[in-house]
């Protein structure tokens, strides 16, 4: 099936290999909105093949901080070299290469209304692989579609989804293009114990699959126990702490205990 | 100073004191605020002009969008402008006919009804329905997908948002509208007929040649430059509203609410601006 499509493993030789070589390196990273400073002081690497996991209350800025990531915010100052090139401030046609091998989930899930379930899976497709094949669009759509457990919504429009389905498809629809770098914001929040189990094991899949690097917000211990190969902790605009997530469940300090409760 | 000792503790509450001068100074701040922020989105919608123009010029033009906002805004706006053109000729030349009546001059009616309508009732009219279907739609459906992240989705895959959505909807409305227009004008004059029937008895070929007869292409032309000003300003409006909505899900209403009522009033000062313009030719 993967091969119908080849998109990642010709692409992938370019890049960096081994797990030590960062892919995302963001340094003393700060944005504010008006007065209120929700980003003071980030400095993070992402390195090849992980999968790091962030915590953090909420309003803490991690949307924002993944935002940034993609350019979808400028950041106020500070550096963050995505394979190696700051994307702060660059212009759209600089960015559009770089946004092609980053996978981006929204936290509202961000279907397009107007659009059936498989329109919305082409739109990235056909954007990013303007000469792919219209079989091998419909496959790849068919696959990411049974990954996420939803083979039979393909005809419908969002509207007729669930809040879970539609954020399953929001999903599908990030993975679609195998992206290197995968930014998941909180994929499993509102789904059933069981679906969230299904999406952990989904993102691993991905991670194994394809070696992407994925950054992945969430407040489901159970998601980050199962996904988390390293953690940190976002809390007033800066990070509170960053380790294994053993060392996290282990910690005294009663606010990041308060999180593993 | 009274007043605000009555009002005791709900003024404290506000944050104003029962000092005068600082109650002044407060009122002075708030208006100084509002004329800034008036400047800004002048500004803004100003850049935003330039923006769209410049997108509109950049190559990588999204046709297939283009099409298909043509015909959103043309064909599905068909029937309420066939109904407003229609009335619209009815109740001119209703009105209309018992003066020119008395003047003895009912002959002129239908040239005075189809001048009428071609050079500023039907494109002012049919310009104002727009502002209320499209800029209102625009502004909404915009402001839906800005405020529920797809704008932001677009941009991550590979789209520039402004090209995809909002260059083809100004385009599909800088054409359309005008063409709306022209057959509202049509409509309008067919109306006119039929008003004349209920009194009177005219054919309708003798009708249309007498009404066209009055038709100059001076009329005609300031009318259809005008119109595409409309179509451009109602795209254009429509799509900055939605575009810059705020975050909350009370943007979305707000968007498509103030898009209407820029949209109505520009197409007014446009039309007032056209008409002095057209004076000054002749
Ligand atoms: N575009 C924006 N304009 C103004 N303020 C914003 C914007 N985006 C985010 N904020 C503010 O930044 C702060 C952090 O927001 P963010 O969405 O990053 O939180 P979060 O950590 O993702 O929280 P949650 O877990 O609830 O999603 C919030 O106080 C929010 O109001
Ligand atoms: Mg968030």
């Amino acid at each position: 099936m993967m091969s119908t499509i080849q998109p990642r493993a010709k692409s992938n030789e370019t890049l960096p290999t081994g797990g030590s070589e960062p892919v995302i390196e963001i340094s003393g990273l700060k944005k504010s909105f008006g007065q209120q400073e929700v980003l003071k002081n980030v400095s993070l690497k992402l390195f090849n093949g992980e999968n790091l996991v962030v915590l953090g209350k909420s309003g803490s800025g991690k949307s924002v901080l993944i935002k940034c990531i993609v350019g979808l915010l400028n950041a106020d100052a500070g550096t963050i070299n995505v394979f190696g090139k700051d994307v702060n401030g660059i212009s759209r046609k600089e960015l559009t290469p770089l946004r092609q091998k980053i996978g981006f989930l929204f936290q509202s899930g961000a279907l397009y209304d107007s659009m059936t379930v498989r329109q919305n899976l082409e739109f990235p497709m056909k954007r990013m692989k303007k000469d792919i094949k219209d079989k091998d669009l419909e496959d790849k759509i068919k696959e990411v579609l049974e990954n996420v457990g939803l083979a039979e919504a393909l005809d419908k429009m969002p509207s007729q989804l669930s809040g879970g389905m539609r954020k399953r498809i929001s999903l599908a629809r990030t993975i679609v293009v195998d992206p290197m770098i995968m930014l998941y914001d909180e994929p499993t929040t509102g789904l059933d114990p069981i679906t969230s189990g299904e999406i952990s094991s989904l993102i691993m899949d991905v991670q194994k699959k394809y070696k992407t690097s994925s950054i992945i917000i969430t407040h489901d211990i159970k998601c980050a126990r199962s996904t988390a190969n390293r953690v940190i902790m976002l809390a007033e605009g800066e990070i509170l702490k960053e380790g294994k997530i053993e060392d996290f469940e282990n910690s005294t300090d009663p606010f990041i205990k308060s999180f593993f409760e | 100073m009274t007043d605000a000792n009555k009002l005791g503790p709900r003024t404290n509450i506000k944050g104003f004191t029962a000092h005068h001068s600082f109650r002044l100074g407060n009122h002075a701040i708030a208006k100084t605020e509002e004329a800034g922020n008036f400047l800004t989105e002048l500004a803004d919608a100003f850049l935003f002009t330039v923006r769209v123009i410049r997108e509109t010029f950049s190559g990588g033009f999204e046709f297939k969008e283009f099409l298909f906002q043509c015909f959103q805004v043309g064909y599905k706006s068909l029937p309420l402008i066939s109904v407003t053109g229609i009335i619209m000729g009815l109740v001119l030349t209703i009105q209309s006919r018992p003066v020119l009546v008395d003047f003895g001059a009912v002959t002129k009616l239908p040239g005075m009804v189809a001048v009428s309508l071609i050079r500023e009732m039907g494109p002012v009219i049919t310009a104002l329905i727009c502002a209320g279907k499209i800029g209102s739609g625009m502004g909404a459906e915009l402001g839906s997908m800005k405020v529920t992240e797809q704008i932001d989705a677009m941009e991550v895959s590979s789209t520039n948002p402004i090209k995809f959505l909002v260059v083809t909807r100004v385009l599909a409305a800088t054409l359309m509208i005008p063409l709306l227009i022209l057959f509202a004008d049509g409509l309008g004059v067919m109306g006119s007929w039929a008003g004349a029937n209920i009194k009177g008895d005219v054919s309708f070929v003798l009708f249309f040649s007498q009404a066209f007869s009055h038709v100059h292409f001076m009329d005609l032309l300031p009318a259809v430059v005008k119109s595409f000003f409309f179509g451009g300003i109602i795209g254009l409006v429509g799509c900055y509203k939605g575009y810059n909505a705020g975050r909350g899900t009370e943007s979305v209403g707000i968007a498509a609410n103030s898009a209407v009522v820029l949209a109505s009033l520009l197409v007014i000062v446009v039309d007032m601006i056209a008409v002095q313009i057209t004076d000054m030719l002749k």
